[in-house]
């Protein structure tokens, strides 16, 4: 499960990937991706009552993967991911204010929206990726803390009182369905942007920070460069989500937008599912925010929801400390293997580790 | 405007020594074991909510609790050291800091359901009396929590400078294989730091709750804090986290009182970004070297 950059054939992998086509496994792990999005895209026809948890998830999925992008490839854990959220939340609010856009138009709005948060993460990258990794950790907390009361006292921006989106004049039944549609398409674009990095040359940099940065330099990997293009990438897509979500609640204030809980909450998933993995943050968002939602349901007026939620982390972390998807792959691939060693003795188990396309921490396939 | 200035820098010194006794534990932790322990915040509140319901059983004064807080703290932190941050193995400074955020959210979910979520303080029986500095007034309360603060530091620099055990904690904060060579017991030694980190958090939490008000979830601002006056003073370093609580608070009641306090929290961590754009390894933190 290392990644080895110094072998040789581990750096040509991607682009003998990319030259033969992909191993056959491949194809069955993207039919799984398109009924996934068959099924997610479907939704409104035959979940239409839960389109608002629907779009809660999906938007936690976006947040997770957004913040593996950086934090889960680099290793450098990132806790202020709520920052770009909600920089994205008030970038949106204080430019729809002004454009008066049809409700439709607004979504126009998001990617500029997306673009204000990464133009924020490059003086925040470049100051903050300076100390080392376990400062950084601390410094990116803070720097949410900083946002939060820099936005409760600035009149420009609503003060505490925040900013209200003009709300568009949709029914009922059918006004969660713009915004979850909104957001599938922003969990596509980051999905697949993060299979690509995790392909590219550029992934196998960060990859190599994760596992040992001062080889990494020793290499000749210019770290610093790929660091902050990582962070800068990070927080232009969770930006992209937060001008959604700032949308969809039609309101955004400072206690709410720079939570960190939230914030946390992003890192946690990200863990839960396999942090560093293209799947991981998926699926650690899949199980844990309608767990959340329904927890908070049943059991919160007994304020016995935090209690359930921490223990779940808690058992699940210390038994599977690579993340669920990591822990089952590596199990399934274990006896594979000595499956094949049982059914053809004579010839000795093959070196697998350099075929195999780049570096296999856990499943690096497609959703 | 000087006067004003020298309520703050009081204010910021008394109130600083209460955060410093937090803060101690915390970078100790890192330290010695390489663990960022989120759950800091959560001890402190959970040594105010202890200090509550000891007085509520037993109708002692308020102060007088800390005897009995700080060793169920210590023991506390023993049994979670061992159940959830002596199995990580793989990765282990950032599963760490999942890991105890877990456990802070745990403490809060066992606290919520017992005591709700209603603003509480720790009611002492002099709260109210005061003295006078100059052109205004200081609570007697301030420099009593102070004054245990700074007490109970010392106590916690005399176990690490003067007991063969305190040797053997920053024997292995210097080099733990090292250390270990030598014939310190880690995993012991990792134990008791830990305890010692959750007693201090959770006698640090009855001060600060005979001084301000905290609900179960007031670990996410507190935690903040911490942090930030760690890494301030330099991650690892003892008089570091001792100094960066002090500059911290001295800046924070300033601002507070000579421009505005919703202008305050917001000095507090901009001063640390400000701090490590110029200083990146803190105030007192050598280049990647852990002292204590």
């Amino acid at each position: 499960l290392e990644v080895n950059v110094h072998d040789a054939s581990n750096l040509v992998a991607p682009v003998r990937y990319f030259r033969q086509g992909a191993p056959r496994s491949s194809w069955a792990k993207g039919a799984v991706t398109l009924a996934a999005l068959a099924v997610a895209s479907t939704l409104p026809l035959w979940a239409n009552g839960y389109m608002s948890e629907a779009f809660d998830t999906l938007m936690f999925v976006a947040l997770a993967s957004a913040w593996n992008i950086f934090g889960g490839y680099t290793g450098y854990t990132a806790l202020g991911n709520a920052s770009f959220w909600g920089i994205g939340a008030y970038a949106m609010a204080l430019i729809s204010v002004h454009l008066h856009l049809g409700p439709y138009a607004m979504f126009a709005v998001v990617p500029l929206a997306g673009i204000v948060a990464g133009l924020f993460a490059i003086p925040y990258g470049w100051a903050s990726l300076r100390v080392d990794a376990s400062a950084f950790v601390i410094v990116t907390f803070a720097v949410l803390f900083v946002l939060e009361h820099l936005t409760l006292n600035l009149s420009v921006v609503g003060g505490s009182a925040g900013i209200g989106f003009p709300i568009p004049p949709w029914s009922g039944n059918f006004f969660n369905e713009p915004f979850f549609y909104a957001m599938l398409i922003t969990v596509v674009l980051i999905v697949t942007i993060s299979f690509l990095v995790r392909r590219s040359a550029f992934g196998l940099t960060l990859l190599a920070i994760r596992d040992d940065e001062d080889k990494a330099i020793a290499s000749g990997i210019r770290t610093g460069r790929s660091k902050l293009l990582a962070f800068v990438l990070s927080g232009f897509l969770t930006g992209l989500v937060g001008a959604i979500y700032g949308y969809f609640i039609s309101y955004t204030y400072p206690q709410f937008v720079f939570d960190p809980a939230t914030s946390v909450l992003i890192v946690l998933m990200a863990f839960f599912g396999g942090s560093g993995t293209l799947l991981g943050p998926i699926v650690g968002a899949i199980i844990l925010e309608p767990a959340q939602i329904e927890l908070s349901t049943y059991l919160g007026a007994q304020n016995l929801d935090v209690l359930v939620l921490a223990a779940v982390f808690l058992v699940v972390l210390l038994a599977f400390p690579r993340g669920i998807v990591v822990s089952l792959t590596a199990s399934r691939r274990r006896r594979r293997e000595s499956k094949r060693q049982a059914s053809s003795p004579s010839r000795p188990a093959p070196d697998l580790a350099p075929s195999r396309p780049i570096v296999a921490l856990g499943d690096s396939g497609p959703a | 405007v000087l006067e004003l200035a020298v309520e703050g820098v009081i204010l910021g010194i008394l109130s600083g020594g209460v955060y410093a006794l937090m803060a101690s534990g915390l970078t100790l932790t890192f330290g010695v074991m390489g663990v960022i322990n989120i759950a800091q915040g959560a001890f402190v509140i959970l040594g105010a909510y202890l200090s509550i319901g000891v007085v509520d059983i037993w109708r002692i004064d308020p102060l007088l609790t800390l005897f009995i807080t700080m060793p169920v703290a210590f023991a506390i932190g023993v049994v979670s050291e061992v159940c959830f941050v002596r199995p990580l193995r793989h990765d282990r400074e950032r599963m760490s800091v999942v890991v105890t955020y877990a456990l802070g959210l745990l403490i809060e979910g066992v606290l919520g359901p017992i005591f709700l979520y209603g603003r509480r303080i720790l009611a002492v029986p002099f709260a109210t009396s005061s003295f006078r500095v100059l052109d205004f007034y200081v609570g007697y309360i301030y420099l009593i929590a102070f004054g245990l603060a700074i007490a109970i530091l010392c106590l916690f620099f005399l176990f690490l400078y003067k007991t063969k055990t305190g040797v053997g904690v920053r024997a292995v904060s210097q080099n733990r294989l090292g250390a270990e060579v030598v014939g310190v017991e880690t995993e012991k030694v990792a134990a008791i730091t830990f305890g010692l980190s959750t007693a201090a958090a959770a006698a640090a939490g009855t001060l600060f709750g005979a001084l301000f008000a905290f609900t179960p979830n007031s670990m996410f601002d507190l935690i903040a804090r911490l942090l930030a006056i760690v890494v301030l003073g330099g991650l690892g370093s003892l008089p570091g986290a001792v100094i960066g609580a002090v500059v911290m608070l001295v800046g924070e009641d300033v601002v507070a009182s000579m421009w505005s306090p919703s202008w305050a929290a917001f000095m507090f961590y901009a001063m640390l970004v400000v701090v490590l754009v110029l200083r990146p390894q803190g105030i007192l933190g050598g280049q990647r070297a852990r002292r204590v």
